[in-house]
């Protein structure tokens, strides 16, 4: 028997995301409609020993009129009765405190000709806050069946699954009379299409779904198609007799006293956006948030690379030798442990994060910085990936997924890692040693240390300028406004918090953890292999070369590495990228270690001690490398790491997209291969732009 | 008679008429509608956006999109 297909519909922060844990658990899945950045909800359910659901849980609305491009492909599962969501039975997850905005939302879905289960959620509080239903009579007025719930408590969900069992019994004519909108209009249509559904035939005057059978328009002289101006008018005047409808029911079946309840959020919004003490509680907020990554993320994070290295390791020295173990120990185990090195991140900033929306704070966040993020293009929300991404730009360009408006969250993702990842603070180290003296600005402030910090405003400032830049180019799919809901309080729900953080790591490491492994495995040979004439006999030539000069086994292996990797295809590649590179004062050297560090910015330092043939001393003491690099001439005489060429790598690190991680995830979260293209040539060309000037200037 | 961007902080007012040009549908179905009671529970401290209350929703929204609503203080 095929499996009975539910879609879940509910307005946003109604809990219809706790329904759907409490049904299905862990049988959930979450994807991407093709196209867009939009979330793909599924899972399953038994609702009996014998029937097994699949569930559709559809991103909150609170209309089937979408207001984005986003909501319109996840709303045609209702729509299209080709498309495989196309459900069954619709569940309608209302709240008892605001029921009335709720049913609008309901008529809509039912006058679509579903059956339709209308879930009353948080039906445990209605004692405190003074709300009394009549359950029988409401049924009768909407022509539903209605189950009290509590996805908190794990009440009612029984009782739900075996009402939803039944939904053949149901009654699928529509509630409300569209006639009433307009008699004479509404009856033309109905002439027009005498077989349809009236409400989809009205909906399809408006939008632009593909429905079943609605082919165009039959020529009739009666018919005059509306202006844009006049659906509109038309809507208004639908939503404005629906409340009435509704209104005129609740009026009968349903009462509340307001009063208890809107005591409670005037208490903690007086504080949590107050112009002043809302703006210190969000600062420390940031500050867990960025202190949790940073701080708590590293001792997993090592750990994690410890075992991988480890493994790496036991595997070339137990599996035979040869080319399949060198490719397993050496190109997919380290880039397996680069996949998941992230995952400590990923889950403690989604453990955050989740917290902060199910509370309902994060829409007093986007209440307090919208007014300063606007002119960037950015929601206030966005303020959490851009310092998240002074941490890492991986966890954080995730974290723009709880951004609605789609064209803010495109604009955040893309711009997110101009910020000051950790990842670049080792070269920023190194460099900032060799060319800034250590002298104090003012006499007490020290120049090394200020230039680091103008390195951070650096990074935010190209972040809000690429925004500017970005929003006014990148088109909306349609206007949008900003509307948003100021939800009540509430403590968050763990169970939701727990599957919330265990599907972005799963998302994260399905999705974008394939495409940085393949890329690490693919830069992992180029940098490991090269040409057999001289690569292939690396170690013969360096014997000879070096056969007078009695060095010592570490330094031999020294030397052989650095000519391995400046004869490998990735140092082949560099050198034959060094012209494009001298104009920013790169010589060679250089320009194979920017193109290695595509890897991740970090490893630039320790493929030039690998050059400079110091790989193993540069590990125990970074001075010596600090020293190699001060001491590096060029054929005129002076020295290869001058201010010029110092300041020019300083700005190429700071602007150029140059990991592969953030690619890969870019990739998943965009959902598209253009932007993520868009995004690395546009940074990358800021970065040689930049080192270009810098360098042409300052030599 | 008035524009709601200009009601201050616990101002109240009826909804008159809304501009259904320029006003998202949205707006409306989150009950924004004439005859409605709308008050200012809050305005952001840069002046934008406001906080309202209309029919048991409560909402944030722009300056520019509050000038589109016209209300009777009460």
């Amino acid at each position: 028997m095929k499996p009975l297909k539910i879609a879940l519909i509910g307005n946003p922060n109604v809990g219809k995301t706790s329904v759907f844990n409490a049904l299905t658990g862990l049988n959930q899945h979450v994807g991407n409609y093709p196209g867009v950045t939009v979330e793909r909800k599924t899972g399953t359910a038994h609702l009996s020993k014998d029937v097994k659901a699949s569930i559709i849980d559809l991103p909150g609305v609170y209309s089937v009129n979408p207001s984005s491009k986003d909501e319109e492909i996840a709303l045609n599962a209702i729509f299209d009765k080709t498309n495989k969501d196309y459900p069954d039975v619709v569940v309608i997850v209302a709240e008892v405190e605001n029921l009335k905005r709720n049913l609008l939302l309901f008529t809509q879905v039912k006058d679509l000709g579903f059956p339709v289960v209308l879930a009353l959620n948080m039906a445990d509080q209605m004692q405190k806050k003074g709300i009394s239903v009549d359950v029988p009579a409401l049924e009768k007025a909407l022509q539903t069946k209605i189950v009290l719930i509590s996805a908190r408590k794990n009440q009612g969900i029984e009782e739900l699954k075996q009402v939803v069992l039944n939904y053949s019994y149901y009654p699928t004519r529509p509630v409300f009379d569209l006639k009433s909108i307009d008699k004479e209009y509404f009856s033309l249509l109905e002439n027009l299409y005498p077989k349809q559904n009236p409400y989809k035939v009205w909906l399809s005057q408006t939008n632009v779904y593909p429905f079943e059978n609605i082919g165009n328009v039959v020529s009739s002289n009666a018919f005059v198609q509306k202006s844009d101006s006049e659906i509109k008018k038309l809507q208004h005047r639908e939503t404005i007799k629906r409340y009435q409808f509704i209104n005129d029911i609740l009026k009968e079946t349903y009462s509340i006293d307001t009063s208890k309840a809107t005591d409670i959020r005037m208490r903690f919004d007086r504080i949590l956006t107050h112009k002043f003490w809302g703006y210190i509680i969000f600062f420390f907020v940031l500050l867990l948030i960025y202190g949790s990554i940073f701080e708590l993320a590293a001792f997993p994070m090592d750990l994690v690379d410890g075992f991988f290295a480890d493994l790496s390791a036991w595997t070339s020295a137990t599996l035979p030798e040869g080319k399949l173990t060198e490719l397993i120990a050496d190109g997919i185990l380290p880039g397996l442990g680069g996949v998941l090195m992230f995952v400590p991140q990923i889950a403690i900033l989604f453990f955050i994060i989740s917290i902060l929306e199910e509370t309902g704070y994060m829409s007093r966040v986007v209440f307090l910085m919208d007014r300063i993020m606007k002119p960037f293009g950015l929601s206030g929300k966005s303020v959490v990936p851009l310092v998240s991404g002074t941490a890492c730009a991986i966890p954080a360009i995730m974290s723009a997924r709880n951004i609605e408006n789609p064209k803010e969250r495109l604009i955040t993702m893309l711009v997110t890692p101009f910020t000051t990842c950790s990842a670049r603070i080792p070269v920023y180290i190194i460099i900032i040693s060799l060319i800034i003296p250590k002298t104090y600005i003012l006499g007490f402030i020290p120049l090394q240390a200020f230039v680091m910090t103008m390195m951070y405003v650096i990074g935010f400032l190209s972040a809000l300028i690429a925004g500017m830049i970005l929003s006014s180019i990148i088109k909306a799919d349609r206007k949008s406004f900003f509307v948003i809901e100021m939800p009540t309080y509430k403590a968050p729900i763990l169970k939701n918090v727990f599957l919330n953080m265990y599907e972005k790591v799963v998302s994260y490491i399905m999705g974008a953890g394939k495409i940085i492994l393949a890329l690490s495995v693919i830069l992992w040979f180029l940098g490991s292999h090269g040409p057999s004439s001289t690569f292939g006999n690396a170690e013969e030539i360096i014997t000879e070369k070096h056969i007078t000069d009695h060095l010592t086994e570490d330094e031999l292996a020294d030397e052989l590495a650095g000519y391995q990797l400046e004869n490998s295809y990735i140092g082949i590649i560099g050198k034959g990228i060094e012209p494009v590179f001298r104009p920013l004062g790169y010589d060679w050297k250089i320009s194979i270690a920017v193109l290695t560090s595509f890897a991740a910015r970090e490893v630039f330092v320790g493929n030039l001690a690998t050059l400079y043939n110091l790989g193993s001393e540069a590990e125990e003491d970074e001075a010596k490398i600090i020293d190699r690099m001060a001491n590096e001439k060029r054929e005129d005489g002076t020295a290869v790491y001058g201010f010029a060429t110092g300041i020019s790598l300083l700005l190429f690190y700071a602007f150029a997209m140059q990991c592969l991680s953030t690619v890969g995830v870019t990739k998943k979260e965009t959902n598209s291969w253009k932007w993520t293209m868009i995004q690395m040539v546009f940074m990358t060309g800021v970065a040689y732009i930049a080192a270009l000037i810098a360098y042409q200037l300052l030599k | 008679m008035t524009t709601l961007n200009v009601l201050k902080k616990s101002q109240k007012g009826t909804i008159i008429e809304i501009n259904s040009d320029n006003v998202p549908l949205k707006l409306i179905e989150m009950g924004c509608l004439p005859g409605n009671v709308v008050e200012v529970l809050q305005i952001a401290p840069l002046a934008d956006p406001i906080y309202i209350k209309v029919n048991d929703s409560f909402l944030s929204i722009r300056k520019d999109l509050a000038k589109q609503i016209q209300v009777e203080l009460i």
